[in-house]
């Protein structure tokens, strides 16, 4: 706003030092005034900063920011004399006055205070992570008993809702991606099998790699960014509009509700989903082989038939519904973890889908040591 | 009641006109209209909520909004803060037409009025200090001491204690957000304030306290205020005026004026058992 500047004049009435202050004093003029104030004093050689006389009946607008300036001037406190003339600035100055106080500075703390706090934090954060993440899977089991007693409770015409959801929807993604592995992988295979002459051991990679792990596990990201940040979200924000509490106060267990068709759900979605991602990366290998090694789709999947035995497939098959089921149950508890606000929501969906993920990958290697141990 | 739901279908008794900006009588005494309507509509697809709209609001007044559910106070606000598109009309803030803003005049303007919403729409990554701040440094550029010793202020005025500027505000109470979102609004010491149903969700002490605090607030800084409020208590003890929306048209006058007023949802507002009561209690 083009504003007239504050102005500041030293004088001496009867011996007593006065400032003169007038001019424009409001929140878009008094930048700087501090500092301007300071220099004009000392130029007087007005030493002491203590109690002054301020005289502010040359003033022409005033705001509450103005006004908390002047009284700076005057020396602060509730006694700091300001002198006007004008009886809506007096009002001004008088609740200025009375409501006057000093700012909480920043907090500032070393850094390496800091750090270590950081830390610790964050370590008991994780410790009670995982005892309320135990917590929240045993009042699930208990729902799921209850549920299994009556049959009802699973909710069909919800756990199909969630199901074209994360299923049907997910479909075209899923597909995409598992097809461009599947050419990825029949392509490095072909380059790299070649050097030995082994190229049409290509089928075997894309065959065991698909089924084995990377099937079920690229499904299993794909859904944990798709499906369990969503899962987290929606009912984060049932939380922060307090429909979780009205379902309490009904009577609605929010497990029973909420979370279990949506672990149904993604217990049935998954390993459809991880069977879907398979066959298109079967179908990206047969490309990919059809146009580097000169096979035919009829070799390639006698050849694939010959040499994968079913195990390999049955394996992935096995990991995908478990993968589910953790990746529903992260989203779930950690949208049941959203307090107050919109921020909290955005938190906690990072945080749902980046322990989905890990966990689906820690998972993913205890499986492949029993299936080792098991001898499959 | 039933007698009043019946007359709204029977032919009305022809009604004295307005006075200009829909008064029932002309109460501007030669002050500065701060605000101004003229023939604003708004719908929504089909759905007219205002037609034909006149109002206005004189400089240091606190005018009340009422209306019925559904009668778009709610939507007259926001077309007047620029949130909504007003279909037709013109609305002309501190002496400017709104529509003639943009870019730097629009700020400068923005910086002159203050909005306080409903549950505060305080931003909640913020601490209640930097929410005071934010304004501030978008419009004025000022040393962080004193920006901050700006928002220690604003917390006192409206009543909040000091330590409640380090907190977030989902830390708060709904009455402390609301004070908080009051700061906020004040931030620059906006000639004209907006208050979204400022005491609703609050105890009729804090209520109370509050209508005092917007009063003192308004005489002592010369704010203009028009607060949207259903809370009998405030219209009767702070508003000079009261602005009801009546068939897509506002009709303002003094309480005295709409208690006289022939229309029945003002007869049955008004003459109802608790605006009886706020009226006793006032006297």
């Amino acid at each position: 706003m083009a504003e007239a500047e504050p102005t500041i004049r030293y004088t001496e009435r009867a011996g007593k030092p006065v400032v003169e202050v007038g001019g424009t004093w409001t929140v878009f003029s008094v930048r700087g005034i501090r500092e301007k104030a300071g220099k004009a004093l000392q130029a007087a050689g007005a030493g002491s900063p203590g109690q002054r006389t301020v005289d502010a009946t040359g003033l022409d607008r005033l705001d509450t920011a103005g006004a908390l300036e002047i009284l700076e001037l005057a020396g602060g406190g509730p006694d700091a004399e300001v002198q006007t003339k004008n009886e809506a600035q007096a009002a001004l100055f008088k609740i200025v006055r009375e409501n006057m106080c000093d700012a909480h500075p920043d907090r500032r703390v070393n850094w390496l205070a800091h750090w270590l706090e950081e830390i610790g934090r964050g370590t008991i954060d994780f410790y009670k992570q995982i005892i309320n993440l135990c917590a929240f899977f045993g009042e699930i089991l208990i729902v799921v008993v209850e549920a299994i007693l009556q049959p009802k409770r699973f909710r069909p015409s919800a756990v199909v809702r969630q199901m074209y959801e994360v299923w049907i929807r997910a479909l075209v993604i899923v597909g995409v991606l598992c097809f461009l592995i599947g050419v990825v992988i029949a392509y490095q295979g072909v380059q790299q099998l070649r050097q030995f002459g082994a190229e049409t051991f290509t089928v075997e990679a894309v065959g065991i790699g698909m089924f084995r792990e990377l099937g079920p596990l690229l499904t299993a990201i794909i859904v944990a960014g798709r499906s369990g940040s969503a899962f987290t979200a929606q009912i984060g924000t049932m939380q922060v509009n307090q429909e979780v509490d009205a379902m309490r106060t009904i009577g609605l267990n929010p497990v029973e509700w909420l979370v279990l068709p949506r672990i149904t759900a993604l217990l049935i979605a998954m390993p459809l989903l991880a069977f879907w991602g398979d066959m298109a990366g079967l179908l990206g290998g047969a490309v990919a082989c059809t146009v580097y090694l000169d096979f035919t789709f009829v070799q390639f999947f006698e050849r694939l038939r010959d040499t994968v035995g079913a195990w390999h497939f049955y394996t992935g098959m096995i990991k995908a519904p478990v993968f589910g089921i953790v990746i529903a149950v992260i989203g779930c508890f950690e949208g049941l973890r959203v307090s107050g606000s919109a921020e909290s929501v955005g938190q906690l969906t990072t945080k749902s889908v980046v322990e989905s993920i890990f966990c689906v990958i820690v998972l993913d290697a205890v499986f492949s040591i029993i299936f080792l141990l098991a001898g499959v | 009641m039933t007698e009043g739901n019946q007359a709204i279908s029977e032919d009305l008794p022809p009604k004295a006109p307005l006075a200009e900006g829909g008064q029932i009588t002309d109460h501007r005494d030669g002050r500065d209209v701060v605000l101004r309507l003229r023939g604003i509509r708004t719908q929504f697809g089909e759905k007219v909520i205002h037609d034909n709209l006149d109002f206005d609001v004189f400089r240091g007044e606190i005018v009340g909004l009422v209306g019925g559910s559904g009668t778009g106070k709610s939507v007259l606000l926001r077309t007047i803060i620029g949130l909504n598109q007003a279909r037709e009309g013109s609305i002309e803030m501190l002496g400017v037409d709104t529509s003639s803003l943009h870019g730097k005049t629009k700020r400068e303007m923005l910086a002159r009025t203050g909005v306080q919403f409903q549950d505060g729409a305080l931003f909640s990554s913020l601490t209640v200090t930097e929410n005071i701040i934010v304004p501030i440094r978008e419009h004025a550029e000022l040393e962080d001491e004193t920006m901050r010793e700006i928002a220690a202020l604003k917390v006192a005025l409206v009543g909040l204690p000091p330590d409640t500027g380090d907190k977030k505000p989902s830390e708060l109470s709904g009455g402390m957000r609301k004070r908080a979102s009051l700061a906020r609004a004040l931030a620059l010491d906006p000639e004209l304030l907006f208050l979204d149903e400022p005491t609703a969700g609050l105890d009729p002490i804090g209520a109370s306290h509050y209508d005092e605090l917007v009063k003192g607030l308004c005489r002592n800084l010369g704010l203009t205020v028009l607060m949207v409020t259903h809370d009998l208590d405030s219209l009767n003890a702070i508003c000079d005026r009261i602005a009801v929306l009546l068939d897509k048209r506002v009709v303002v006058g003094t309480m005295a004026e709409l208690l006289e007023y022939d229309h029945p949802w003002v007869r049955e507002y008004f003459h109802g058992p608790r605006g009886r009561a706020a009226r006793q209690e006032q006297k």
